[in-house]
C-alpha cells in the first residue's frame, strides 16, 4: 500500500464544544486510515490535564494559572452559553441523549485509534505546566515536529 | 456471503465509520462488509470513506430509517 495520508489538528482552544470537534475530526481521520497528529498549545493544554491535583513545585505564577485553568476535559466550559457551568453540563446531557461521545471517550478512543497526542512543552513552560500534571503517555514536542508532520499532511486545522 | 456484520445503529458521528474501519481492518481483501447505521449523515459519510478507502461500495440503501451498506474490502 501507498505511503499513508496524515492529518494534523493544533488545538489551541480550552472550549468544551472545540475540543469535542477536534476530537472527533481526529477520529473520523484515524477511521479513514490517516495518521494524524494531535498537537496541544496554550490553553488547549488543559484538555491533557489529570482531574486531580497533582502536588509539583511551582512558582506563585504558576501555581496561579494551574487553579485558575480547567484542570482535564471534564472541566471544560463552552465557546458559547457558557452560563457558568451550567452550559456545559447541558451539552453533556444533550450529548448522552443522542448517544453521543463524551469527550473523555473520544480521547479514549483516539488513543486505541493511534491519534498522536502532542504537547507544546513551550507553552507548557509558560503555564507552569508539568509532564507529572498532564495524562500518560503523550509526546512532548515543539514548532519543528508539528511542521514535520503538518508539511506532509494535507488536512492541517487549527481550533 | 457476508464476512462481517456491524451494527452501529444509534450511534452518533463518528463512530459508525470508526466500527467500520475497526471491522474491515479485520478482514482479508475480497470479503464483505454488511454495516448498519441510523445516523443520517452516514450516507454520504458512508460513500466519502469507502471512496478514499479504496474500498468498493456493492450497495447503500435506506430502509425504514436504517441506513444498510454493502463493502467489499480493497
Amino acid at each position: 500500500m501507498s505511503q499513508k495520508e496524515k492529518t494534523t489538528i493544533i488545538l489551541f482552544s480550552a472550549d468544551l464544544d472545540k475540543a469535542i470537534a477536534a476530537f472527533i475530526i481526529a477520529n473520523g481521520a484515524a477511521a479513514y486510515g490517516h495518521e494524524v497528529t494531535l498537537f496541544f498549545t496554550f490553553w488547549g493544554l488543559n484538555t491533557l490535564r489529570k482531574d486531580q491535583p497533582v502536588s509539583v513545585r511551582k512558582g506563585f505564577l504558576e501555581n496561579m494559572f494551574s487553579k485558575m485553568m480547567p484542570r482535564g476535559a471534564n472541566k471544560l466550559g463552552l465557546s458559547k452559553m457558557n452560563f457558568a457551568g451550567i452550559g456545559p453540563r447541558l451539552i453533556k446531557h444533550v450529548m448522552k441523549k443522542h448517544n453521543a461521545l463524551g469527550l473523555p471517550q473520544l480521547i479514549e478512543l483516539a488513543r486505541e485509534q493511534g491519534v498522536k497526542l502532542v504537547a507544546c512543552t513551550m507553552t507548557m513552560d509558560l503555564l507552569g505546566l508539568k509532564k507529572e500534571e498532564l495524562i500518560d503517555g503523550i509526546d512532548y514536542a515543539g514548532v519543528a515536529t508539528y511542521l514535520g508532520d503538518a508539511a506532509e499532511a494535507k488536512v492541517n486545522l487549527f481550533i | 456471503m457476508t464476512d462481517i456484520f456491524v451494527d452501529a445503529k444509534g450511534l452518533a458521528c463518528p463512530m459508525p465509520i470508526v466500527r467500520a474501519k475497526k471491522a474491515i481492518d479485520s478482514l482479508q481483501s475480497g470479503q464483505i462488509m454488511e454495516l448498519h447505521t441510523t445516523d443520517k449523515g452516514s450516507m454520504n459519510d458512508l460513500q466519502a470513506w469507502v471512496r478514499q478507502t479504496n474500498h468498493e461500495l456493492i450497495e447503500a440503501k435506506e430502509d425504514n430509517g436504517v441506513f444498510k451498506f454493502i463493502v467489499k474490502k480493497g
